[in-house]
């Protein structure tokens, strides 16, 4: 069974969010994402002060077998990106929510990150679809 | 639909393989890590349960002038049994129906066909066979009471050798690159679709679970169809159905070397085809590029070849030795050394090498 954390909000397509103390919502992709990607070799991230639009493709990451779109799952401008992905894209393997982190963002509407799942729910996605 | 199941189903699966729909056959595709798998192979060693593969063996009296009529290399190369000869098989418009290894054996001839052609392979060799007149008989069996293990990587046949039976040790370590040496349903070829030194050994099913435990107890790694495909791609094999088919000759899949133009009034099937297509000149070839701006490249991607036109690529990926992106790409046969592939959109710029990328652990292109 893939590690959902208790504390980080969940998009359907199998991104996280935590949010931050300034207001920011930090993004990856969830443990059960990376696990059916296999190894990654790239990830192509957005650009920092991009804005994204809610459920928008805005990044990729690649595996040796496939490359799959990163959405946005909430509306916000990109005001950071994680630089070590460039050289080392494996670290979403080994660390998804922590090291293996995309991108983060400053929301439009901060209240939009409350209808994302929660971890019970994303774990009861999961069940669902396999 | 149910998949097929190989005798070694239940043994991948106790050793956590993620197993996925290949060509109708439940397959590991990795064990953990593709890149893992990829690495063990190039660096010491690792085995591949080939068993969806399917065997057939050609025998009777008419067993090589049937061979000689139904592939576009010539069997008669084979001087002594033991030999391997790599071949396309063509349909009359010189498409490639399959590409195979035959074995030439003490009597008749062994040839080893990819599963998600064998129905077609099968259904078309008998046709073949039933259309032949004034020749003598050729039987056409498959032989699915046999298993296939590749072992593969530098260590491979050092580790390899003192597992099989007794009475083939000292004939396969003998044997040179692409021979076999066999006994009984046991059969050893140093053959291979991974750029290493290695084994590939076609036995009998009830012997497979205890030859695959004993090598992993030997030290050699199972490994999945997704580093078997990073693997072959880095050793520039091709790969049927991706990099040619029926549409496309060997002449435009880089297989121009395994056509036997001679001798001359060797009717193999798609010959005529094949020599119209020389004559008019071959307006494309297959290719290998390496990406030099960032992305990976995948299969159908298109290319940019400046003057000379537009191409695509066949097949694509990572490639762990190297480090890059690597792909098998068809682009007109004018095109210069440096094309640009679309990603996402954009134009990257891609260099045009002659595969193999990498053989025997080693770089073989400048990065």
């Amino acid at each position: 069974m893939s590690n959902v954390p208790a504390e980080l909000r969940y998009a359907a397509s199998h991104e996280w969010v935590r949010k931050e103390a300034d207001g920011t919502l930090t993004i990856g992709i969830s443990d059960h994402a990376q696990e059916l990607l296999g190894d990654l070799v790239f990830v192509e991230t957005p650009e920092v002060g991009a804005h994204l639009d809610a459920g928008g493709a805005c990044a990729v990451v690649e595996s040796v077998k496939a490359a799959s779109d990163v959405y946005a799952p909430v509306a916000g401008d990109v005001v950071a990106v994680n630089e070590q992905l460039a050289d080392s894209p494996e670290l979403v393997n080994g660390d998804a929510y922590g090291e293996g982190w995309i991108f983060r963002i400053k929301p439009t509407d901060a209240a939009a990150v409350e209808a994302l799942m929660d971890a019970d729910a994303y774990a009861a996605h999961l069940e669902a679809e396999s | 639909m149910t998949l097929r199941r190989t005798t070694l189903h239940a043994t991948h699966e106790a050793a956590g393989a993620r197993m996925v729909d290949f060509a109708g056959w439940s397959m590991p595709v990795h064990y953990g890590s593709q890149i893992d798998e990829h690495h063990a192979v190039r660096r010491q060693a690792g085995m591949f349960d080939v068993s969806h593969m399917t065997v057939v063996d050609v025998d009777g009296p008419g067993a090589r002038d049937y061979l000689r009529h139904l592939l576009a290399n010539d069997v008669d190369k084979l001087k002594a049994p033991g030999r391997a000869l790599y071949s396309c098989m063509l349909n009359q418009e010189g498409g490639v129906l399959d590409d195979l290894i035959t074995y030439r054996r003490a009597d008749g001839y062994r040839v080893v066909v990819n599963a998600a052609t064998r129905d077609k392979d099968l259904a078309w060799m008998r046709d073949v066979a039933s259309r032949l007149t004034g020749t003598a008989p050729v039987e056409i069996r498959e032989r699915d009471d046999l298993d296939m293990i590749a072992v593969q990587g530098p260590a491979a046949r050092d580790l390899c050798l003192p597992l099989l039976p007794e009475s083939l040790r000292e004939s396969a370590r003998a044997l040179t690159p692409f021979t076999a040496t066999e006994d009984g349903d046991w059969f050893v070829a140093r053959t291979g679709y991974t750029g290493e030194d290695g084994f590939e050994v076609i036995l009998p099913v009830t012997a497979t679970p205890g030859f695959w435990q004993a090598l992993a107890a030997a030290g050699v790694r199972p490994i999945g169809l997704g580093a078997r495909d990073t693997l072959r791609l880095e050793a520039g094999m091709n790969l049927y159905g991706t990099d040619m088919d029926e549409q496309i000759s060997p002449l435009e899949s880089g297989l121009g070397w395994t056509v036997a133009w001679a001798p001359a009034d060797r009717d193999f099937i798609g010959r005529q085809a094949l020599e119209r297509q020389q004559s008019d000149g071959v307006q494309q070839c297959l290719v290998g590029l390496v990406l030099e701006g960032r992305g990976v490249l995948r299969g159908h991607m298109s290319i940019t070849a400046g003057e000379a036109g537009q191409g695509e690529t066949t097949s694509g990926s990572f490639s762990p030795t190297l480090g890059v992106s690597i792909a098998l790409a068809r682009i007109p046969a004018a095109a210069g050394e440096r094309v640009t592939v679309e990603i996402r959109g954009k134009q990257v710029p891609a260099k045009v090498v002659k595969p193999p990328f990498v053989r025997h652990g080693k770089a073989l292109v400048d990065l």
